[in-house]
């Protein structure tokens, strides 16, 4: 059988992750495929809607990344996001969604290698998690036919 | 069977449940979900409850679902494709298990008005589909107000079979229509014909508190009048009673979708949101919720009557039962035919 | 309830609030919010252990504002803490309102900021028997039963809006579910909708909520829904040492940091 290959959306921040995986396709460092990267001013500015959104339309994991704690180019915009995730990880977790399909980290402009690193794991850890059933429901939504019949609780 | 009036047992009638899922119709009937009784697609007949006053979620969802997908479009390789779900709807046969005759009347009004005029595909389908068993009532509440707004516990409108709990573990039952009559016949020997009785003894009295006519009457000048604000200053304006009324028919038309793929979608609305009038230049008609409350019942038993020859209200109690607030509609209703004083028509 | 009488007596007589938002007998042995403006409406005040509704939401209620501050609210333990925190998020004023609690038989009135904070600080919430079975149940439960639990609890709600409606804290005259340029939050009861919407109340919750369970109680379809604000505020607490509802000048959990917050998870 074909191994599931998964789907990941990776938001990232402008000023540092951004500019890290650029470097790492200069420096010509091979990684998996399977991330589709989102441009964002700061992690300050990545709302967890987004996040839900994607998996809404069929992603199986996401990855967000910023600068590290003191470098971000807003100041302060990733601590008050460290805090958002805290509370969002945990809320996720109790409404029974597997909060290993997010996977947070810091990402330097400087750091080609760990963006490489960071995706090819994603990718593995994703892949033993398999396709995100718990939004198999929600995703059905947007394939009409299968709505078809009202919604009834 | 022959006769338009017949017995069951409890026991025999549960069989004749039983066989029409196993045919494959849909069995929708009372259920309990923790402490709250809903219409729920029925297995295994055991579940389904008898003993109850009235549900706490409306019937009305099966003929106005919560979310109605309309239409939806897709646009691919310069192409637009159109689905038209009124066109693709099909409803499954569908038995509704188990109402009170207020819920069935409700049911028959909120078809008819989404037919009037040009008529509404989706209702008209679900309800072609729908047969009604409805149980008479034998027990009331004090938030009960059928018979103040024209409708009686044994009511036989909208139903297709009426049933009423006598004694001995039995049903006395009237077929009320063809479809009503279909059931009947699958039934076979279960049902047992019967001389037409008067069960009269059976079904629960309810005092008249009011008549539709005094509403009325009294609501035509009462625009103005300082009672809304007094009544209303505990409502919270959710959309409690509303959602639970099987009556309220009000819905907000959504788009969905992406840039080359989109549904368009009916859902449920309520004029006790101030969303609800609110306009885009920020102006809100009706800007506080006295306002709100006031339209809820001015369109109820005021403005609907004046249109049609009904209410929009079968006196189900389920909005006055499950408000957080406590605003008992009953209650509001007998106020303003006893105690509200005339006022000028505009100020 | 003698005791309340007389003080809501002597507020009014003094002329030194508008209006006493406080319980009243109901239907059906419940009781309901009552506004009390003449000193003939005094006697319909009761209090007893059917007070459970938080009543600090009419505070927020424009209506009830129009009377003019001050106000005097018959409060429970969680109504003083939302007013605290109604206070610390700007939207009350000190002074504003007059806090009518009970205090070891007698009925104290709180207005100043210390007093408020301090019996905050001694009464905290009890939650109601149900709340508590079901938090249990949650905790023994796997991942996958908890997704199973939720889906079939969240399955029921039709978006009526009473969860918010009814939470004092919920007060945003433009709620983000209203939003829709961008639509963040699908408007339709579906799944979709429905989770989105969810999350969000619980996100814009976390670190705010009270715990007074109004919404619970006010979802006609029986979903215990403070389940998942209490969840976010228990987060809070324990991961940024911060409870709402003690501290007329706390900032917002969730728009402040500190350099050392966990970040265990991220890589
Ligand atoms: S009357 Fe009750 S149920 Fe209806 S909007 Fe007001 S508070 Fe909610
Ligand atoms: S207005 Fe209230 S009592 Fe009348 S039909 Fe609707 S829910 Fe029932
Ligand atoms: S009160 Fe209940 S049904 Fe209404 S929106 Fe909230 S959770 Fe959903
Ligand atoms: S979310 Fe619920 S429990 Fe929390 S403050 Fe609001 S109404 Fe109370
Ligand atoms: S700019 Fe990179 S996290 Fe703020």
């Amino acid at each position: 059988m074909k191994e599931f290959e998964p789907k990941i959306v990776a938001f990232v921040c402008n000023w540092c992750t951004y500019a890290g995986a650029d470097l790492t396709g200069t420096s010509r460092i091979h990684y998996a495929p399977n991330v589709r990267v989102v441009r964002f001013p700061c992690t300050g500015r990545i709302d967890y809607n987004l996040i839900i959104k994607a998996f809404e339309r069929g992603a199986d994991g996401v990855i967000v990344s910023g600068c590290h704690p003191n470098d971000c180019h807003y100041t302060s915009g990733n601590f008050h996001a460290r805090r958002r995730w805290i509370v969002f990880r945990t809320l996720l977790e109790y409404i029974g969604i597997d909060p290993r399909r997010i996977i947070f980290s810091w990402v330097s402009a400087a750091e080609g290698a760990k963006w490489a690193d960071l995706v090819n794991k994603a990718v593995r850890e994703i892949r033993e998690l398999g396709p995100a059933k718990e939004f198999i429901n929600m995703k059905q939504w947007y394939e009409f036919e299968k709505a078809l019949g009202g919604f009834r609780g | 069977m022959s006769h338009r009036t017949f017995t069951i047992t409890h026991e025999n009638l549960l069989d004749v449940l039983t066989n029409t899922i196993a045919v494959g119709n849909r069995l929708v009937a009372p259920v309990r979900r923790g402490k709250k009784l809903f219409f729920r697609d029925v297995q295994e007949v055991q579940s389904i409850v008898f003993d109850f006053i009235q549900s706490d979620e409306s019937p009305k969802d099966l003929v106005f679902p919560r979310v109605e997908p309309m239409l939806a479009h897709e646009y691919n390789a310069g192409n637009v494709y159109l689905i038209d779900f009124a066109e693709k709807l099909q409803p499954l046969p569908t038995i509704l298990f188990g109402t009170r005759p207020c819920d069935a009347v409700a049911l028959s009004l909120l078809i008819e008005f989404f037919n009037e005029g040009v008529g509404d595909p989706f209702v008209e389908q679900r309800a072609e589909n729908l047969t009604i068993i409805s149980i008479a009532c034998t027990r009331a509440d004090s938030y009960c107000f059928c018979t103040s707004v024209g409708v009686s516990p044994n009511d036989s409108r909208g139903s297709d079979v009426l049933l009423t709990p006598i004694d001995n573990d039995q049903y006395y039952g009237i077929v009320l229509t063809e479809k009503g009559n279909a059931f009947v016949k699958k039934g076979g020997d279960n049902f047992i014909p019967s001389e037409p009785k008067d069960v009269a003894q059976y079904i629960v009295t309810l005092r008249e508190e009011f008549t539709p006519q005094e509403i009325t009457q009294r609501l035509a000048n009462a625009f103005n009048h300082p009672l809304w604000m007094d009544a209303s200053l505990r409502c919270i304006g959710c959309g409690t009673c509303t959602y639970v009324c099987p009556l309220c028919s009000c819905f907000d038309i959504q788009d969905e979708g992406t840039q080359t793929k989109g549904v368009r979608l009916r859902c449920w609305d309520s004029c006790g949101f101030s969303l609800f009038t609110l306009h885009t230049s920020g102006h809100n008609p009706r800007h506080i919720q006295s306002e709100r409350w006031r339209q809820r019942v001015m369109h109820k038993f005021s403005y609907i009557p004046q249109n049609r020859n009904l209410l929009g209200c079968v006196g189900c109690g389920r909005c006055s039962r499950l408000c957080p607030a406590d605003m008992n509609l009953k209650e509001h209703l007998c106020t303003i035919t006893k105690e509200m004083t005339e006022v000028k028509a505009d100020r | 309830m003698k005791q309340l009488h007389e003080r809501a007596h002597e507020l009014l007589e003094q002329k030194a609030v508008s209006v006493i938002i406080g319980y009243g007998e109901g239907t059906e042995g419940r009781v309901r919010p009552v506004f009390i403006r003449t000193l003939e409406a005094v006697r319909l005040l009761v209090w007893d252990d059917r007070c459970r509704v938080n009543l600090a939401v009419y505070l927020n209620k424009p209506e009830i504002r129009k009377f003019g501050f001050p106000i005097a609210v018959v409060s429970t333990p969680a109504t003083v803490r939302t007013i605290v925190q109604l206070i610390a998020e700007h939207q009350l004023s000190i002074g504003d309102v007059v806090v009518l609690v009970r205090e070891n038989d007698t009925v104290r009135a709180l207005i100043q900021k210390e007093d408020l904070e301090q019996y905050a600080r001694n009464n905290p919430v009890i939650f109601p028997p149900f709340v508590i079975e079901e938090i249990e149940l949650l905790k023994k439960m796997s991942i996958e039963e908890r997704f199973t639990y939720w889906q079939e609890e969240l399955a029921k709600c039709f978006k009526c809006y009473a969860c918010r409606a009814a939470c004092p804290l919920c007060y945003c005259e433009k709620c983000i579910t209203d939003v829709n340029q961008p639509q963040w939050v699908c408007v339709a009861p579906h799944p979709v909708g429905v989770f989105e919407w969810h999350i969000n109340r619980a996100m814009h919750l976390a670190g705010r909520c009270i715990e007074c369970g109004s919404c619970t109680i006010a979802c006609p379809v029986g979903i215990p829904i403070a389940l998942l604000t209490i969840e976010a505020t228990r987060v809070v607490k324990e991961e940024f040492a911060f409870t709402p509802g003690i501290d007329c000048n706390a900032p917002s959990a969730l728009s402040t940091f500190r350099v050392d917050d966990k970040e265990t998870f991220i890589r």
